[in-house]
């Protein structure tokens, strides 16, 4: 097995018993960039001599037995997170000049923990989008197949793990943004409770659906990055005092006794066939194992599209306000289409005489999408259903009708709007090409959720 | 539902073409229509969620801080003097 290829675990693993050096695993790391970023398109900037010199001081401080949770472990941010020193531009052309001037709150504990920081990934411009093909820094491709969308918006994240560009990376997930991609490439992908990942210092899409999560190789890598990323900041007020659990313990509990809802309205019209019966194949192994498995209802699921398009564009529109191009970064005239199609539709949702028909109904209705969840979580401890109601689509198939585009989100919004976690593990492919697996739980649920996806995983090596 | 897009680009300060007019006039009322499926539903005693922590007028100790240096701050401005961000004139001479 290759170097780049390795797991988080196995990397810690290999360089604390000096298997190799974190300099040798950066480098299998970088070759492996220069290999295929020129078709998969994965990355925006590569941070050579600053990761090399960081795998340097992480080997030093190996060889004195010190010990962080990632040391020595090449990591890959999407280019939403604030880099000091390094360009960090949303893959939008409004600021692909910008160098922050500070690191963001994960991006500082990364690197406490000891993280090689290795290239900032590419995604649809400030993560607006299902597909990745919105970057105004070009499309990324699907490492199972180039013709085809490897999901968004991180995209670039998602990718770089699946191809084996770096050990893990970061992720952000406003309405599936970090499940989808996960899905569409075969890799693990967490979107943490709202609010347990600091979001200070992250370029901001949707403020109050904003998740800040992570692309891993397996469910206990998941589990150990949300140990590093996990807890209250006092620079996001967003974060309550909540304790953070150990992730890493109960992974191998099993899920005898666990109560798992299926969602009715989860299974209806617009899933794709072989990705209901595969999901359902997965759900009688479960059942086998020894977990309960309960028919529930979310009735307000078919309301949830318009009600995320009606909230995060008006967000999008408040939030993308700031630039301005006087402090930094270039003028409004850079924005690319479908950031200004989301400004557009966000101001006319929040304009005089539109609001209360828009965006305060919109609010009322995440009142009741929220409480059937709520309702649900009374009765089961987790709820399983597919990612994406298609497979991957081919890279061109979508761009033109943003509506179609929009609607891939209808099982993975609802997370956002009700602020609950969501783990996307791969279960095996269609046609080559890879499916995904949503286990869903109560706010601060994700051990439970790392227990159920890991059980998965470790009972089948290669999918279902 | 139609959308005066002239006076949304407006508000949004967003400067557009003539052919973009068009585009977004389409789409956007393609989505808006997809969206009014919410008046479907009745909302009339629903209170409205804004956001789902339940955290109320967070704050913290009123003390300052280390903060970037000016020179930092203005390292990404294309337009500045004497340790000041240039813009334009707001208000006209007289």
């Amino acid at each position: 097995m290759k170097l780049n290829e390795l797991t988080i675990k196995q990397s810690i693993e290999g360089l604390r018993s000096k298997k190799f050096s974190s300099e040798e695993l950066t480098k299998e790391c970088l070759k492996e960039i220069k290999k295929k970023n020129v078709t998969l398109n994965a990355f925006i900037s590569v941070c050579e001599e600053e990761a090399l010199k960081q795998a340097k001081r992480a080997d030093k401080l190996i060889s004195e037995n010190q010990e962080a949770l990632l040391l020595g472990i090449p990591i890959a941010l999407k280019d939403l997170f604030l880099t000091k020193g390094i360009k960090t531009t949303a893959a939008s052309n409004v600021l692909n000049n910008y160098i922050p001037q500070y690191d963001g709150t994960v991006t500082s504990k990364l690197k406490e923990a000891g993280a090689v920081i290795i290239g900032k990934t590419n995604c649809d411009a400030w993560a607006h989008g299902s597909s990745g093909e919105n970057s105004d820094f070009g499309p990324t491709k699907n490492p199972w197949n180039e013709e085809y969308v490897p999901g968004g918006s991180s995209s670039g994240s998602a990718v770089s793990v699946a191809a084996n560009m770096c050990i893990a990376s970061t992720g952000t997930d406003t309405g599936g943004s970090i499940r989808l991609p996960a899905s569409f490439c075969n890799v693990v992908g967490l979107k943490p409770t709202y609010g347990r990942v600091s979001r200070y210092g992250i370029i901001a899409m949707a403020s109050s659906l904003d998740s800040i999560g992570h692309f891993t190789k397996t469910v206990e890598d998941s589990a150990s990055l949300l140990n590093v990323t996990a807890g209250t900041d006092p620079k996001d007020a967003t974060t309550p005092n909540v304790r953070v659990d150990e992730y890493s313990q109960d992974l191998d509990k099993g899920v005898k006794g666990l109560r798992i809802g299926i969602p009715k309205e989860y299974f209806m019209e617009g899933l794709d066939n072989k990705i209901k019966e595969k999901v359902k194949r997965v759900i009688k192994f479960y059942e086998k194992e020894g977990a309960n498995i309960v028919d529930i209802s979310l009735p307000t699921t078919k309301y949830a599209i318009a009600c995320y398009y009606i909230i995060q564009p008006s967000e999008v529109s408040s939030n993308l306000a700031r630039y301005d191009g006087i402090r930094y970064g270039n003028t409004r005239m850079e924005f690319g289409s479908e950031a200004k199609r989301r400004i557009m539709l966000g101001t006319f949702t929040l304009s005089a005489g539109y609001y209360d028909a828009y965006y305060k109904k919109a609010m009322k209705v995440r009142t009741l999408i929220k409480k059937d969840f709520d309702d649900a979580f009374k009765k089961v401890d987790a709820i399983l259903s597919p990612v994406s109601p298609t497979l991957p689509w081919k890279i061109g198939e979508k761009v033109n009708d943003p509506l179609k585009m929009y609607l891939s989100d209808i099982f993975t919004v609802t997370a956002n709007l009700s602020g609950i976690p969501g783990l996307s593990i791969p279960i095996g492919f269609i046609n080559d090409l890879p499916v995904g697996l949503q286990i869903l739980g109560p706010n601060f649920s994700e051990k439970t959720l790392f227990r159920i996806g890991n059980h998965f995983e470790r009972s089948n090596k290669n999918g279902l | 539902m139609k959308i005066n897009v002239k006076h949304v680009a407006k508000l949004a300060n967003l400067d557009l073409k003539e052919n973009e007019f068009d585009e977004l006039e389409k789409q956007l009322s393609l989505i808006l229509s997809y969206i009014e499926n919410l008046q479907e539903l009745n909302t009339e005693d629903i209170e409205e969620t804004s956001q789902i922590t339940g955290l109320k007028n967070i704050t913290r100790e009123d003390k300052t801080e280390p903060s970037l240096s000016q020179e930092e701050v203005l390292s990404n401005t294309k337009s500045k003097e004497n340790g000041l961000f240039k813009v334009k004139a707001i208000f006209e001479e007289q």
